[in-house]
């Protein structure tokens, strides 16, 4: 396993804008500006004066070092891209529809947000939920795989639990909804 | 009839006398007394511990100790943790499990670092040992939860089952499920390295509930913390515990089940895991906090304050696993909380960002060192030191046993003076006289190794990288460090002088690691051809190293003593340098005239004047140096 950030990918990216041109050469440039400003080791702070002028790509990482073993390595590098970029799509089913959306869980802070995206996105509308009947008032009903495998009423756990556990997302109608013990 | 008496007991007395010594020196001594003591010793061991696989072939091992219960092996260089050698480099262990399958049916203990280990293997294991007891796979990889599914149904005596740090193929937690409902001798279950979401967590439970002697439990990423209470809750008796996931919605119900479960284990002593961690659930743990010698809090990205929160309920203790999150003024309060500290690691939470993310430097550590007295072992990470510091630290904590400093960007110099650090690590190997474990960082010269080469005289295990001038630096630690069993290298300009003017000294080690240094490929096929119990490999991924001159550094050097001869088992980028073929070397391609060829072509001179033992011992006493 290596680690050389300068993978060039960028060059064979489909994108507007003239050859040669790119945000990303932008943005590092004025990084390496910003570092040298900032406290830096007096050896390397030597070598980076230098580099200022030239404005080089960023330092490829040297294999194996720091020494650390990978399964740190990937403990750490999961939280960060969790922070910056992936969601947590999980595809929804409503039975009757054609075909599945996705939903990125991610973005919704708690269960009436994610329930009203569902409702715009099938054009349906949940019953009102409790947690002794679950979901009352309409024949459809949400529900959800967990990572043990079993559906799950959605809304019955934290939130914080549910995101973490929800495979996919199923919309249930009609009688079948009714095996969850709910009310129509 | 005198004579008789006087030289001998009855053997079964020796052997009963011979029980009481375990340690694998003494009874290497005890067999070396006379004959008769050779063979009673031989008969009667019960456990081996093999350093390095590739030293010994297993039928050797089978055909002196015909009655071993335990057997420890090691596989691949230690280096092998950063990703320095390649896949399929080696390691396997089927061959040794299919030797004493055979030969050692009451084979009760298995313990492996770094080898590869098959389905297959775990199979065979389970169907060939009927009174396996422990298994033990440190760092492995190559296996999957079906292969240990094979051990929890077969092995009905298992007491240990540690797979610690390695890699496993894992395919759900159904494994755990093949455990009989009749089998309740689990003693020791350690799967925190299973990467599935999947747990079968009602087969955890009632594994758990029926096993009344587990001492030992780490859980996986998958178990959730609503999980944990239910789970301490069967086992109170638990003296090592690591927790699945420790983050969650904070929720009163779910965090007072928690913080009674961990109450009532009054023999908790070590807790690890916490991945995840929500600190607002930490406070769970304090009932046990006072007890406690060993915390992993490696995995835990939370802020210093938090940290030192936590650790101020912790007196006792011993051993510290953190993130560079806790910062100079966390390890300050750990300095004034922790009194018995004895081991200290600190990992940096971003080791290839450029700019420090937190504020960790040597201060932190020197302020460990002034107050924790019995501090023997460190590893350090950070991002500056000083020479200052380190003689601070020598002096503080002469009972440093083990000291491991990683400065992370290579060459880094003492940033007040701008000097190298040689000074700083001799005062380290001066006055810490039973230092056993060294790692060095920084800008150094060669001084810092005529130093080491001069104090580390209980020195076994010494890991350079980037560090050094010339030869002279690997001279002094393979001529002084008498202790010396491992030493690895990466980066450095230590080239073919060094190497030869020392080998016999290879023999006395276990191993000699060397990346990305100056060792030409002739000084290494010299060296294979002259010292028949060293197998010489070289590592080369690029193709074979005789398409080039033979004064070509070689990418890749694996030195080891061993009495099997070279291994059969090398993949395509690895070359042993056997004794047999005949030394030509060949000078096309050579720079004319170069450094190397006159050297080489003086040893084939020479060769033909002197033994070669004494050409070398000329070698290191010329004014080369």
């Amino acid at each position: 396993m290596t680690f050389e950030k300068d993978i060039n990918i960028d060059a064979t990216e489909l994108r507007l804008g003239l050859p040669g041109t790119s945000e990303e050469s932008e943005r590092q440039a004025s990084t390496t500006l910003r570092i040298s400003n900032k406290r830096a080791l007096p050896s390397v702070a030597a070598e980076k004066q230098c580099d200022q002028e030239t404005a080089p790509p960023t330092k490829a990482q040297v294999v194996g070092w720091p020494p650390i073993r990978s399964y740190r390595k990937n403990n750490l590098q999961t939280k960060k891209t969790e922070v910056e970029t992936s969601g947590m799509y999980v595809k929804v089913s409503m039975d009757g529809a054609p075909y599945l959306r996705k939903v990125d869980l991610k973005i919704y802070k708690g269960y009436p947000e994610v329930l009203k995206a569902l409702e715009d996105m099938f054009k349906f509308k949940v019953g009102k939920y409790s947690k002794r009947e679950g979901y009352n008032g309409s024949e459809f009903v949400p529900t959800y795989e967990d990572k043990d495998g079993d559906w799950m009423l959605v809304g019955d756990v934290p939130w914080e639990m549910f995101v973490n556990s929800c495979k996919r997302l199923r919309i249930m109608k009609g009688s079948e909804a009714r095996g969850l013990g709910c009310v129509v | 009839m005198q004579k008789k008496v006087a030289c001998s007991f009855p053997d079964e007395v020796l052997e009963h006398v011979f029980s009481f010594i375990q340690s694998d020196k003494d009874r290497n001594a005890v067999s070396m007394v006379c004959k008769s003591w050779y063979e009673i010793e031989r008969w009667c061991r019960r456990k081996i511990f093999i350093g390095n696989c590739y030293a010994v072939s297993p039928r050797m091992v089978i055909r002196r100790f015909p009655k071993v219960r335990s057997i420890e092996l090691k596989g691949k260089p230690h280096f092998a943790d950063f990703n320095l050698v390649p896949d399929g480099w080696g390691g396997y262990v089927l061959p040794w499990i299919a030797e004493m399958a055979g030969a050692y049916p009451w084979l009760e203990e298995i313990r492996l670092k770094r080898m590869v280990v098959t389905d297959e293997c775990l199979e065979l294991i389970a169907k060939s040992f009927k009174n396996f007891k422990v298994l033990v796979l440190f760092s492995c990889e190559g296996f999957s939860t079906d292969g240990l599914a094979a051990i929890a149904a077969s092995c009905m005596n298992l007491r240990e089952l540690d797979l610690r740090d390695s890699d496993v193929d894992d395919l759900g937690g159904h494994w755990l499920s093949h455990f009989p409902e009749t089998y309740t001798s689990l003693v020791s279950l350690n799967s925190s390295c299973l990467g599935s979401d999947e747990v079968s967590l009602s087969a955890l439970e009632r594994l758990v509930g029926r096993c009344t002697n587990l001492r030992t439990l780490r859980l996986n990423r998958a178990v959730p913390l609503d999980k944990i209470a239910n789970i301490l809750g069967r086992a109170p008796q638990l003296v090592d515990f690591g927790t699945g996931t420790y983050g969650a919605d904070l929720q009163s119900d779910v965090f007072s089940s928690l913080a009674g479960a961990f109450s009532s284990c009054k023999e908790l002593r070590s807790l690890s895991g916490f991945w995840d961690v929500v600190p607002a659930y930490l406070p769970a743990i304090y009932p046990v906090c006072s007890r406690l010698t060993s915390l992993n809090l490696s995995y835990v990205t939370i802020q210093s304050p938090d940290l030192v929160k936590l650790l101020r309920h912790c007196p006792s203790l011993q051993r510290l696993l953190v993130l560079d999150y806790i910062e100079d003024s966390g390890l300050e309060a750990l300095s004034s909380s922790c009194k018995e500290l004895q081991e200290l690691r600190v990992f940096p939470s971003d080791p290839f960002g450029e700019e420090p993310n937190v504020s960790l430097t040597e201060q932190g550590l020197v302020s460990v060192c002034l107050a924790c007295p019995k501090l023997q072992s460190v590893l350090y990470f950070c991002r500056r030191m000083s020479n200052v510091a380190l003689v601070t630290i020598a002096q503080n904590c002469p009972n440093l046993t083990r000291f491991r400093l990683c400065i992370i960007e290579p060459r880094t110099a003492d940033f007040l003076t701008l000097e190298p650090l040689d000074v700083g690590f001799g005062a380290i190997v001066e006055h810490c006289k039973d230092l056993r474990r060294l790692s060095l960082s920084g800008l150094l010269t060669d001084r810092v190794f005529e130093y080491i080469g001069r104090y580390a005289k209980k020195l076994e295990m010494l890991s350079v990288a980037f560090a050094g001038e010339s030869d002279l630096g690997l001279h002094h630690v393979l001529s002084g460090c008498e202790s010396l069993r491992k030493l690895e290298i990466r980066d450095c300009p230590f080239g073919d002088k060094a190497l030869l003017a020392n080998a016999a000294k290879l023999e006395t080690m276990r191993s000699l690691w060397m990346s990305s240094c100056a060792v030409s490929f002739g000084a290494c096929k010299l060296l294979g051809q002259k010292m028949p119990r060293l197998n010489v490999e070289v590592i080369d991924e690029s193709g074979p190293p005789d398409s080039r001159p033979d004064s070509c550094p070689v990418d890749k050097l694996y030195i080891y003593r061993s009495v099997a001869g070279p291994r059969f088992d090398m993949p395509p980028f690895v070359w042993t340098m056997e004794e047999d073929s005949a030394l030509q070397l060949n000078t096309i391609g050579n720079p004319i005239g170069s450094e190397w060829e006159h050297n080489m072509k003086g040893i084939q001179g020479l060769r033909a004047q002197m033994p070669f033992v004494l050409y070398l011992a000329e070698l290191s006493n010329t004014s080369q140096w």
